[in-house]
């Protein structure tokens, strides 16, 4: 695989996918450290919201243990290179607070639905757009609808003003050749007019592979985690990818040696539990679930005395799609009666 | 002697809508209002024998005196509503608003229904699909004691949610919210929706969480919970308390299912049932109303 003088711009999602590893209680403290560590490195994109975006603070998602608002607001300020992003889910995030979220000094806003339901996102990505933000569509769960029909959600998005697409691999199940097919047809329609980027999660391991498969089919965009911290396995290790594409000649302008020390010295001891390849989250890779359903349903599984592995598994089959977090806990409790 | 209709929206909702009142006691559906001469609801509505627009509301408004229609639904969008409603309220039309402009009052029938009889109202407004499934458990909590917050999750599949519902999806969660606490009786309110494709469609799912100011009656709550569902279980035989009410600290949470007729779309589209029966019940309430004299419709000037 030849990407050497290739550009990519890498976007860190420790403050926002790793929101989902901290139960959505990282102290503003803790955001500004991280962040500050990786704009130092060189980190040219920081996305920071509630795990679940915009207004994800919910019985359902979790509270934040602060608002949005308080989060951007002690972040954005600290920074002297780094842009930031939030994230918002139509359904749950509204043009209200997208709004506010441009007041607080976001650059990027990053408008996401399930793979095949883009027409919730117009009222968004428009708003975006008006408000001069970089915006972006973020069609999570690809691995869910062909490249075909990805491609058509994505002209909706475009059409409504979207300057780049992302397919999102929320479950990490995609393997390279299912990353390749997504971001090629992308790349044929849109060419060089929209920007294209890839978001994965290590359920399988694949983060990197899938991410230099991104890049070799026409991604220009980049998302991971230091120390991969984010939903289920996390997300792609961004300490990982710097080194791989400093050795493969990929440019991103980020530090290796100091995105090292972020992952190490600031990353890890901030995570409960290390964010790694268990059962579980190999599951959701395995069966095709949504990461961030991984300690939703740890906790139902303690809480309803039945194994969680069979949850997610019961969520796979269901077809269960991001934000149904409610039926993590109905799951277990059928599960609980059959036991009965 | 019956009240006639019209229906302005040729969509889903409105064609499922069709279904209800061609069986109402006191309501006769005359009119079926559309902007496209092709639509699937349009074309339904000319088969059951109404009289058609594909020109919106226009179409219609010059129909309403020969045709006496006196209760009008509008199932269009939160955008056209306000120009809708004004053109019909012009003409002295009652107005059941099933988008989430809520420019009248909210109407949920189980919980508040009554209290709009005798207020001489021009037009309510019906929430949302998600609000009418939800807001009933809310009240039946909040009924017991003080809810600090209610929160509802509706998941609908993504076939029973038209192009209307998708572009509205802000108003569809800004409304529910509003109802969850003025109706519901939440002090604060949040709502989310997530439209599902799976194959085959899912049933309308909704859940409810409570948080109560105090340690949760789990025996007062439990039977209220029950009393409500058996509540909207007469006019949406399909809704279903499937778990709960399960009760963690504060938290008490309800997990429903709403199974509909299957009047226009499959059963699984409960999300339309639960609007449509919602609505039918409110305006045969005030087609007696109308009928017995105390409501008298005046025309707005």
């Amino acid at each position: 695989m030849d990407l050497k003088g290739k550009k990519v711009t890498l976007h860190d999602m420790s403050l926002r996918d790793g929101m989902h590893s901290v139960s959505h209680q990282f102290s503003t403290d803790d955001m500004i450290r991280m962040a500050t560590a990786l704009d130092a490195a060189g980190m040219p994109m920081i996305e920071v919201t509630h795990g679940d975006g915009l207004g994800g603070s919910s019985v359902n998602y979790g509270f934040g243990l602060h608002t949005d608002q308080e989060y951007l607001e002690a972040v954005i300020p600290t920074l002297k290179q780094a842009k930031v992003s939030a994230l918002l889910l139509p359904g749950l995030g509204t043009v209200r607070a997208l709004e506010e979220a441009a007041g607080y000094g976001i650059s990027t806003i990053r408008v996401a639905t399930h793979c095949t339901e883009a027409d919730v996102s117009e009222q968004h990505i428009k708003k975006g757009r008006e408000l001069g933000l970089d915006t972006v569509g973020f069609l999570m769960m690809a691995h869910m609808t062909t490249p075909e029909a990805l491609l058509e959600q994505a002209k909706k998005m475009v059409d409504y003003g979207a300057n780049c697409i992302y397919a999102t691999d929320s479950a990490g199940y995609l393997l390279p050749d299912g990353v390749t097919d997504r971001i090629a047809i992308l790349k044929a329609e849109f060419g060089d007019e929209i920007e294209i980027g890839f978001h994965g999660h290590h359920n399988l391991a694949m983060g990197i592979a899938n991410s230099l498969a991104a890049i070799e089919a026409g991604a220009g965009r980049i998302d991971g985690s230091v120390a991969g911290f984010g939903a289920g396995a996390g997300n792609t290790p961004l300490e990982v990818m710097v080194a791989v594409c400093d050795r493969m000649g990929i440019e991103t302008g980020v530090s290796v040696d100091k995105i090292m020390d972020v992952a190490e010295d600031i990353a890890l001891p901030l995570m409960p539990t290390p964010t790694r390849i268990d059962r579980d989250s190999l599951t959701l890779g395995y069966a095709g679930v949504y990461s961030s359903f991984l300690l939703h349903a740890k906790r139902a599984a303690k809480n309803h005395g039945v194994p969680s592995r069979e949850i997610l598994m019961e969520l796979g089959r269901m077809g269960a799609v991001g934000g149904q977090e409610d039926m993590i806990e109905d799951v277990a409790l059928e599960m609980k009666k059959k036991l009965v | 002697m019956a009240i006639n209709c019209a229906m302005i929206g040729s969509g889903n909702i409105g064609t499922d809508l069709m279904a209800k009142l061609m069986r109402s006691p006191n309501l006769n559906p005359v009119w079926m209002v559309g902007i496209d001469p092709d639509s699937d609801g349009l074309l339904k509505a000319r088969e059951a024998g109404l009289k058609t627009t594909h020109e919106g509301v226009d179409g219609l408004i010059p129909h309403i005196e020969e045709d006496n229609i006196q209760i009008a639904f509008d199932a269009t969008s939160a955008y056209v509503h306000g120009e809708n409603n004004r053109k019909l309220q012009e003409k002295g039309v009652l107005v059941i608003d099933l988008t989430p402009a809520a420019i009248g009052p909210f109407c949920v029938p189980p919980v508040n229904l009554k209290d709009h009889v005798g207020e001489q109202e021009m037009n309510v407004n019906m929430v949302t699909c998600g609000g009418q499934a939800t807001i009933p458990m809310v009240a039946a909590v909040s009924q017991v004691q003080a809810v600090e917050y209610g929160e509802i999750i509706a998941t609908v599949a993504s076939k029973s949610a038209g192009p209307g519902t998708r572009k509205n999806i802000d108003e569809f969660t800004q409304t529910t919210a509003r109802a969850v606490e003025i109706v519901g009786g939440a002090k604060k309110g949040k709502a989310i929706i997530i439209l599902n494709p799976a194959e085959p469609p899912l049933m309308m799912r909704d859940t409810v969480h409570c948080l109560t100011e105090t340690e949760p009656d789990q025996e007062a709550i439990t039977a209220s919970v029950h009393a409500m569902l058996k509540e909207v279980q007469k006019y949406v035989p399909g809704y279903k308390l499937k778990n709960g009410p399960i009760f963690d600290g504060n938290r008490v949470s309800m997990f429903m299912e709403v199974e509909g007729l299957g009047d226009y779309l499959p059963k699984y589209a409960g999300n339309l049932d639960i609007m449509t029966a919602a609505a039918t019940r409110t305006a045969e309430m005030f087609a007696e109303e109308i009928e017995n004299g105390t409501l008298t419709l005046k025309k707005l000037v």
